[in-house]
């Protein structure tokens, strides 16, 4: 059973496709990690499946019905959809102890979150206003998890979190992952996920451009290939019939071997400056890569 | 672990409504609103036994009626707040994924919003008790009245409310909340072809009379009050629901 289903999901606002026809599943036990630039989105199509945000087509389903007709979403579902989302006014223990009473959960749950997620005693009687990002994303964490929920849904919790708090959130999700809960978070940056995700959802633009599991996407990097003049082995490739993609600091992606790309070089006379497999640089060539299509069809028109 | 059983049913109306209680005190700017409910309800009793005529004003239904009249220009911003907070503030995010039922969050903030009324008027209530008890003046407040000055304080709060739903914005509702009605009755005094329908939608007539413990309520007065309130408080809070409803909660 997929925890969570999103299938042909597509939100338009006016004339311009922020979500154009996504599908994705989230198996127990996994963590999806759902990537793409600002403005991708991501978010809209959390929102989407959180029921806060209409679609114009497709369908959301969160363990097998949608999320708005879960009768006490909190205790199934955790969510953090935006960390700065909160009364600046109210104290964090006070924001806290809110999302308690709503999923019926006691008292003592509250203060065994604030310490889960490393909010002291003095930080939770002090105002959300006056909180760090960082502390933020650890309340928003704890308003998710306090209904003991199997889902986690979380729209860039990394952000403004420092190295031991980004290393703490991995360790956090991944304990979340095994036992058998499911995670979906989303991220603008690739590091923030590379470590902990095992399926990964790239989009950009609005469209999905990769997915599969971390291993996949690895295995089909290819090869990153750099000419004196790029625009002449761009066509040497072309010839060769083989696609390159201009890659993060110009340089080709090429979905080939080496060998391929060498002889269609030579071929054309073209002098190769770099060639090298892509997955030295890890998946960070294919995600800047793939989320730049808008490069690519500049360099193509 | 807890069972499985609590997880699978929805919150009560009635623990939501509490939650939307705690919610309006539990910022430092609802506690400050809900203590300047108390704060003018105590100036106005004091100056009028100081300022008042004795025969007039001293008497404790008299107090009870300034007290209530002076409450109920907060009483709507205090219900404008409940509402538009979850946007000014953006926790609507939060509330409307924990309860996905959106009409469910207002019923519950309505709740939420006539026990805060029943407190503003138990306030008015106690301080001119004792307003009346150090002035010595008459005892005579009847039930009848204080339904009226319930009533009055009622529909005050959950127009705030409805007013709030339907604009999603603070300052924007509040500016509605008191512009809207005083524009209904210039538009009524100044077009002759609206003299008629103004009286039975001009909310501010029979409101005025409701709060007002030395004249009666006629047969009219009830039945352009309810025609008023429906438009007003009913059918704005129906198109804020519908508002609600369509909207994207970002």
């Amino acid at each position: 059973m997929a925890m969570i289903a999103v299938e042909h999901l597509t939100k338009r606002y006016g004339r311009q496709l922020a979500v154009d026809d996504i599908s994705f599943r989230c198996e127990p036990g996994t963590v999806t990690g759902f990537l793409g630039p600002n403005g991708a989105g991501k978010s809209t199509t959390l929102r989407m499946i959180c029921g806060l945000t209409t679609p114009n087509a497709g369908t959301a389903t969160v363990l097998d019905t949608t999320y708005r007709s879960l009768p006490n979403p909190g205790r199934e579902v955790g969510v953090l959809l935006d960390a700065s989302a909160q009364h600046a006014g109210r104290t964090g223990r006070e924001a806290l102890t809110l999302t308690a009473k709503v999923l019926g959960v006691g008292n003592g749950r509250v203060d065994e979150l604030m310490e889960y997620v490393g909010l002291s005693k003095a930080a939770g009687r002090k105002r959300v206003g006056t909180y760090s990002l960082g502390m933020r994303q650890r309340l928003g964490i704890a308003q998710a998890l306090v209904g003991e929920p199997r889902v986690l849904i979380l729209d860039e919790p990394a952000n403004g979190l420092d190295p031991e708090g980004i290393a703490w959130m991995r360790r956090l999700l991944r304990d979340f992952a095994d036992r058998a809960g499911t995670v979906l978070l989303s991220s603008h940056l690739l590091r923030e996920v590379e470590a902990v995700a095992d399926q990964l959802v790239v989009i950009g633009r609005g469209k999905i451009v990769a997915q599969g599991t971390k291993a996949e996407l690895l295995a089909a990097t290819g090869v990153i290939v750099r000419g004196l003049d790029q625009g002449e082995l761009h066509e040497a490739l072309a010839d060769a019939g083989l696609s390159a993609t201009p890659g993060s600091d110009g340089a080709l992606l090429v979905d080939a071997d080496a060998e391929a790309v060498g002889r269609a070089a030579a071929a054309a006379g073209v002098v190769l400056v770099e060639l090298r497999p892509a997955d030295t640089g890890g998946l960070e060539e294919l995600f800047l890569s793939l989320t730049s299509s808008n490069a690519e069809e500049a360099l193509i028109s | 672990m807890t069972t499985a059983a609590p997880a699978l049913s929805r919150p009560s109306l009635g623990r939501l409504s509490a939650v939307e209680l705690r919610k309006s005190a539990d910022t430092r700017a609802g506690f400050w609103l809900l203590a300047v409910i108390a704060l003018l309800a105590v100036a106005i009793v004091v100056l009028q036994l100081v300022f008042g005529e004795a025969a007039e004003d001293d008497n404790l239904s008299s107090l009870v009626s300034s007290a209530v009249q002076i409450v109920s220009l907060i009483v709507p911003v205090l219900g404008i707040l409940l509402v538009t907070s979850e946007w000014s503030q953006r926790t609507g995010l939060a509330t409307f994924a924990l309860v996905p039922q959106r009409e469910r969050v207002i019923a519950a903030k309505s709740i939420g919003a006539t026990v805060l009324t029943l407190a503003a008027v138990t306030a008015c209530v106690v301080v001119s008790v004792i307003g009346a008890a150090v002035a010595g003046g008459d005892w005579d407040l009847g039930l009848g009245e204080l339904g009226r000055f319930t009533l009055y304080e009622l529909i005050t709060m959950l127009g705030g409310v409805a007013f709030g739903l339907a604009f999603m914005n603070s300052a924007l509702a509040i500016v509605m909340y008191f512009v809207i009605p005083i524009g209904w009755s210039i538009l009524g005094e100044t077009i002759s072809a609206l003299d008629k329908p103004a009286d039975w939608l001009d909310l501010g007539r029979p409101m005025t009379t409701l709060a007002d413990n030395a004249v009666a309520m006629s047969g009219t007065d009830w039945a352009q009050l309810g025609t008023a309130t429906a438009v007003w408080v009913g059918l704005v809070m129906v198109i804020g629901l519908a508002r609600l409803r369509r909207t994207e909660l970002k």
